[in-house]
């Protein structure tokens, strides 16, 4: 039968219309440069006569905020684009208020709750964006690989920045392939909460340090309904649930993610041996039973969080956690302390997983002394630091910063603290698929759990192989 | 007079689609200029994608389960409210009501309903005895749990038949009765071809918009995971649980927003293009429409 042209006609327009959306999403086009920032025109002027007024707020004792002492003062506006919001959005507004009257010459711009994907799209298309704090800790890579944040060694240099003022993980974390392109400012740090009340009717009077022990006392904190189904969890072990990602576990056992350019979750051991212990914990509770009972839980991060609401006894869970408690739960009786690690790696107690939060000057960035003046205030000003940590209650990333006196925080929250400045801190890879490692890890742990992996060597080894496969993607020759 | 039609087409379709085919063949992240790489991205398409086996398995379930169970839902539905003769007004609303809820409200309502612990559906089956399933927790119930949410939003292509239905000649009905055909006979031989434009109408639309399917999904996964907060990226729980509800555009939107790789999500785009071309070029040929005349 041959087919009517008109109706062909139709048929190849329906479906560009069904195509539309993909393709008007990707044709963008590339980075045009259009666009110009307009706001940070004097910013040259500044640049070549550098800053004469502290950068930071006066409650700053930090000496590496005051970025010059030439007589005139910096002059221009920056525009800064952060992922923050609401409550956080005000916290950051709180300090670039106390920039912007430190620096009278200076009008900074804010943009809130914009994630690495809307920024990057903000960039590509030239918009006006100098300086950016990205959130996720797992977009870097890109950010960096990419070009679209510049390079900050010439500035750091001209500027005299000691970077040895910064915590040693997110300092490395935040360069990429060598080149520092953003700067730590703040990181959130996971660890173990803890139900005091639950686990002292218990018999407990300790939370766990290793993963034994952390199985042995969640098999003894669940109870059990009439009909057999779960009524209280000790400690929920299956992957996926709340913070249970492949990123935070990876901590506890010390795994290594990448061998040079190449995944290396197959190769390090560690990987197995952990993912060998949680199916068995899982196992002993039975996966139906905590597929059910997890299913009624409450969503993370409404008050129904099954924490907050006593339904589970132990959760791993960031510093933020604290914050959610206070808001949320203020009566809830708990501690923190760091998370289990396994026995054979007892000297890896006391340090957890630390995702990084990074400030960095855009491509678009018409004036990077200005800008970096910004950068180096929000990154490196104690003053800045302690206010948003007291405000965020996120982890501070200077050494000053977190011993200074000037921290509101309760003890649970100095859990966190404490941790952070352990020589055992680990963090996700930074790489050109963003959280892609991270995600085809955890799909397959899920698979695993669930008893559908099959063979767990051979299940890694697709995990390795498909990790390599995206990533060749994005990079290779 | 036909100038700016044709400007828009050509601003608005054709650019797009040309320009999504070229980026299908380059390395393109967003941030560089995009660099080309041959047949690459096809390559990894069809040989190595760790996911799109599933997510295109998934998209094609629903475009088998959901479409059909639509339609037929929606013209059952209209059929009865064509015999509705006091207050046929207010059930037409009722069950058109539904389609006008957003769709993102909706979709939250419904995962709350169908929650395992705390919903009242599972609460409503324990009282008679029933132990409730996991529904969009469990990775075999998920889509089919789509499908109930999809069919108590099917007032959008009911109030079309209900149209159509109301339409078709009551003399006709009446000279098949005289005839000696019964119901079955009377809505195969009058009322189907009465219906035969709108139902293809019915089909298309709701293929093309089931290929795109992503919405509905993205929302429940994200919903039913309890991991709905804005700290969460969306690729965290896309296709939750364990992928069922993985849909081919959501895979398309991950590789191409959270893996940075915009060229490759470009060609899951085309070939998107190519299947919807082909199938909806098979459903037109099915319904006649090529024929000479060009009627349906």
């Amino acid at each position: 039968m041959k087919f009517h042209r008109s109706a062909w006609t139709g048929a190849a327009l329906a479906a560009v219309a069904a195509v539309t959306l993909a393709a008007c999403s990707s044709a963008a086009g590339p980075t045009t440069g259009g666009g110009a920032s307009n706001s940070s025109a004097d910013s040259g002027a500044a640049s070549s006569t550098g800053a004469g007024a502290s950068d930071g707020a006066a409650a700053s004792t930090d000496k590496s905020t005051d970025t010059g002492t030439d007589a005139s003062p910096a002059k221009g506006t920056l525009t800064l684009w952060h992922y923050y919001t609401d409550r956080e959005a005000d916290a950051v507004q709180k300090v670039v208020d106390q920039f912007q009257a430190a620096n009278p010459g200076i009008t900074v711009k804010i943009t809130g709750g914009q994630g690495s994907q809307d920024i990057s799209k903000a960039i590509s298309t030239g918009s006006d964006i100098d300086v950016v704090i990205l959130g996720g800790g797992s977009d870097l890579g890109v950010m960096c690989g990419s070009g679209a944040f510049q390079d900050l060694g010439p500035q750091i240099k001209k500027d005299g920045l000691d970077l040895s003022q910064f915590v040693d993980t997110p300092l490395k974390s935040s360069a990429y392939n060598g080149v520092q392109c953003s700067l730590p400012l703040l990181s959130d740090v996971y660890g173990l909460f803890y139900n005091k009340d639950l686990l002292s009717a218990a018999g407990f009077t300790e939370p766990p340090k290793t993963l034994d022990e952390l199985e042995t006392m969640a098999l003894k904190l669940t109870t059990y309904n009439a009909d057999g189904s779960i009524k209280t969890l000790g400690f929920n072990p299956m992957m996926g649930f709340y913070e249970n990602q492949s990123g935070p576990w990876s901590a506890a056992v010390g795994a290594a993610w990448m061998a040079g350019d190449k995944s290396a979750i197959s190769t390090d051991s560690a990987w197995a041996k952990l993912i060998e212990w949680q199916k068995a914990f899982v196992d002993k509770v039975g996966y139906s039973k905590l597929k059910a009972f997890t299913a009624g839980l409450g969503d993370e991060w409404s008050g129904d969080n099954a924490f907050q609401t006593g339904q589970v006894a132990m959760m791993m869970d960031g510093e933020w956690r604290v914050a959610f408690i206070e808001d949320q739960k203020p009566d809830l009786h708990y501690g923190t302390a760091p998370f289990p690690v396994a026995a054979d790696k007892a000297d890896l107690y006391g340090g957890g997983l630390a995702m990084s939060t990074y400030v960095g000057i855009a491509k678009t960035a018409k004036g990077t002394d200005l800008a970096f003046k910004l950068v180096k205030y929000l990154a490196a000003d104690t003053g800045a630091l302690v206010t948003l940590t007291n405000e965020i209650k996120n982890i501070p990333t200077t050494q000053a910063s977190l011993a200074s006196p000037d921290l509101k925080i309760s003890d649970q929250f100095r859990t966190f603290l404490d941790i952070a400045k352990s020589p055992h801190v680990f963090t996700v890879p930074q790489v050109a698929t963003g959280t892609g490692p991270q995600d085809t890890l955890l799909n397959y742990w899920e698979e695993f759990q669930s008893g559908a992996g099959g063979d767990l060597t051979a299940g890694l080894k697709k995990v390795d192989d498909d990790i390599d496969n995206a990533l060749a993607l994005s990079a290779g020759p | 007079m036909l100038t700016p039609a044709l400007a828009g087409l050509a601003i608005f379709f054709v650019y797009p689609l040309v320009a999504n085919v070229y980026y299908s063949f380059t390395r393109y992240n967003l941030l560089q200029a995009p660099e080309w790489i041959g047949f690459r991205n096809y390559t990894y398409l069809f040989t190595k994608d760790p996911k799109v086996v599933a997510a295109a398995r998934n998209t094609l379930w629903l475009v088998v389960i959901l479409v059909p169970v639509r339609i037929v839902t929606a013209m059952a539905m209209a059929g009865l409210l064509t015999r509705a003769k006091r207050a046929a007004g207010f059930w037409r609303t009722v069950f058109y009501l539904p389609a006008l809820i957003p769709p993102v409200a909706s979709i939250v309502a419904f995962v709350f309903l169908f929650n395992p612990g705390t919903g009242p559906v599972n609460a409503v089956l324990k009282l008679v005895g029933i132990k409730g399933p996991l529904w969009f927790n469990d990775p075999a119930l998920a889509k089919p749990s789509l499908v109930l949410l999809g069919v108590w939003v099917m007032g959008d292509i009911m109030i079309i038949f209900l149209a159509s239905l109301l339409d078709v000649p009551q003399e006709q009905h009446e000279a098949a009765a005289l005839d000696g055909a019964n119901a079955a006979q009377r809505i195969r031989y009058v009322t189907l071809p009465h219906l035969r434009p709108v139902l293809l109408f019915a089909i298309v639309i709701g293929v093309i918009d089931t290929l795109q399917y992503f919405t509905e999904a993205a929302v429940a996964s994200s919903v039913a995971s309890g991991r709905s907060g804005v700290s969460v990226q969306l690729n965290q729980v896309l296709g939750y649980p364990r992928d069922s509800l993985l849909t081919y555009t959501e895979w398309l939107y991950v590789r191409g927003f959270s893996n940075f790789q915009l060229g490759y999500a470009a060609s899951l785009a085309v070939v998107l293009f190519v299947v919807t071309g082909v199938f909806l070029a098979l459903l037109l040929r099915r319904f006649g429409a090529f024929s000479p005349d060009g009627r349906v």
